[in-house]
């Protein structure tokens, strides 16, 4: 298959990032050789989630006609929810002719990629445990499995969240607790229609949900729920300082909050069929490493490419392996591969969404942990509060309802505080 | 649902050798020890009279929560070998 071991580029890892990379320079007519650790491709990988349709589209164009795809998002859906109580907001949108989002599974879903990756010419060696790059004269001229070497000119490293092979080299620190989020996420099944009824969608489309507070309150955590054709996706990502500063068990909060009254219902008569657990990095433009060197470059969650303000990161993993190998394709027709001619990928990147949105969100995660409690306990308060009068028909005067309503948002400070705070934030967000 | 039954939700391949390991010494004046809590597969468990840290490596997901979350960076983290360790069949 590949001859002496020896290809131009060699990808580790066969996710959304390593495929991309691998289909494009395939497309060019490279010899590229991607490995990944898993037995059958994406059993070890996990997320919310759904892809993004417009970017997946570039790499693998009208993918919706062929790809295991579960639902077109048509909604997306906030829940803040107080201790009992909630307020939802819901955004649907027709989907005729323009395609937002899908739910996938990775399992299903990063198999097809990397199928279509080989289509188009490229080597992939599932199986293949990557145990350390291969340094030779100081050189990386490969990758070192447990029984024999694979030779390249360029390696790309997509060995995700944990990524060994970009800390080998010294590209990456490791991460902190307070710069990753855990996510556990269960899976459960119900019958086609009665999926369709419980959530009010139509056949083959779908929802995106996202829950604030009730058992979340006052961390840095947020719930998700997506529907899958015939399964629920239900989860929550928290931050890892938060479990350790809170004592709290993650698969317990989540039990927690399938709990709630305005959760539950969603998931009776669902059989549970899945756990699972995954790393998120939290992506803020401070912790990217430098993504190349002399003939290496990073992508996707290895680089920390995650958007978490607009929950973006496939398709990020997805539009950086394309960068990469647009880069090692210029590197190979040039042939040099030193870390100069790879910069491009960087500059690229400073063009792209990447680097341009993690700029603009750059203080939005610390102003969110700065005023998580109002986030997540105050507005879940008051929305429901707000609601509670213009429902509630009893025997009290309206104008005491108000004055007290009114009074607690005074008393919390949340206008004179938080609202020019957002302000502010949002400000400096414009500014650059 | 207890975190047991959630688990036996899950394929795992069990290898015979543990991807998993820590020096016991270290945890024993560890105070925290918040790997016995956050970890999302209830790996880690301390025990008391022996002084020494129960690891259920066959139970791991394989997210790597438990090294960043080492407060004395005392867990020596790998990936497991080939064809072990848990399979998603959703993910």
């Amino acid at each position: 298959m590949v001859d002496n071991n020896k290809v131009e580029v060699i990808i580790v890892g066969a996710g959304p990032a390593g495929a991309s990379a691998a289909i494009t320079l395939a497309r060019a007519g490279k010899k590229v050789l991607v490995v990944d650790r898993a037995n059958n491709t994406g059993e070890k990988n996990m997320f919310g989630g759904c892809i993004y349709a417009k970017q997946t589209a570039e790499i693998f164009p009208k993918f919706w006609e062929s790809a295991p795809i579960e639902r077109s998002i048509t909604e997306h859906k906030i829940f803040m929810l107080t201790d009992y109580d909630s307020t939802e907001f819901n955004y649907r949108y027709s989907s005729k002719g323009s395609y937002k989002a899908f739910t996938v599974l990775r399992s299903k879903w990063d198999k097809w990629c990397i199928e279509q990756a080989q289509k188009e010419g490229a080597y992939y060696a599932p199986k293949t445990l990557v145990k350390e790059l291969l340094i030779e004269n100081g050189k990386i001229v490969g990758i070192q499995t447990p029984y024999e070497k694979f030779y390249s000119d360029i390696v790309i490293i997509a060995d995700g969240v944990n990524s060994l092979l970009a800390k080998q080299i010294g590209l990456r620190k490791n991460y902190n607790d307070s710069n990753v989020t855990l996510s556990v996420k269960e899976v459960y099944k119900l019958p086609k229609q009665r999926l369709e009824d419980k959530f009010n969608i139509d056949p083959e489309t779908g929802i995106a949900a996202k829950i604030l507070g009730g058992p979340l309150k006052n961390m840095f955590a947020m719930g998700f729920m997506y529907t899958n054709k015939d399964s629920i996706s239900i989860g929550i990502g928290i931050s890892l300082d938060e479990l350790k500063k809170n004592k709290i068990k993650p698969y317990e909060l989540l039990d927690d909050l399938k709990e709630h009254p305005s959760i539950a219902p969603y998931l009776k008569d669902a059989e549970f069929v899945e756990y699972s657990a995954h790393l998120i990095p939290e992506g803020s433009i401070d912790n990217i490493p430098k993504v190349y060197d002399n003939r290496v470059m990073i992508i996707g969650d290895a680089a920390g490419f995650v958007n978490n303000i607009h929950f973006e990161g496939t398709n990020l993993a997805m539009l950086s392996g394309k960068l990469a190998a647009e880069t090692a394709i210029y590197a190979l027709e040039k042939g040099d591969f030193s870390a100069s001619t790879l910069s491009l990928y960087y500059k690229k990147l400073q063009e792209s969404i990447i680097v341009k949105d993690l700029k603009t969100h750059k203080n939005t995660i610390p102003f969110l942990k700065k005023n998580i409690k109002t986030i997540t306990s105050l507005y879940p308060e008051l929305a429901c509060e707000f609601f509670e009068i213009l429902s509630m028909a009893d025997e009290k005067p309206k104008r005491a309802k108000y004055r007290k309503f009114v009074s607690k948002i005074l008393k919390s400070g949340c206008i004179t505080k938080s609202v020019p705070l957002g302000l502010f934030a949002l400000e400096k967000c414009l500014k650059k | 649902m207890n975190i047991n039954e959630k688990l036996a939700s899950l394929k795992y391949n069990k290898d015979n050798e543990s991807h998993l390991s820590v020096d016991n010494d270290i945890c024993m004046r560890c105070k925290n020890r918040c790997c016995t809590y956050i970890c999302p597969a209830n790996v880690y468990e301390w025990n008391e009279e022996k002084c020494t840290m129960t690891i259920r490596y066959e139970n791991c997901l394989e997210c790597g929560a438990c090294k960043i979350a080492c407060e004395k960076n005392n867990i020596l983290w790998k990936y497991p070998n080939v064809e072990y360790g848990v399979k998603f069949k959703n993910g």
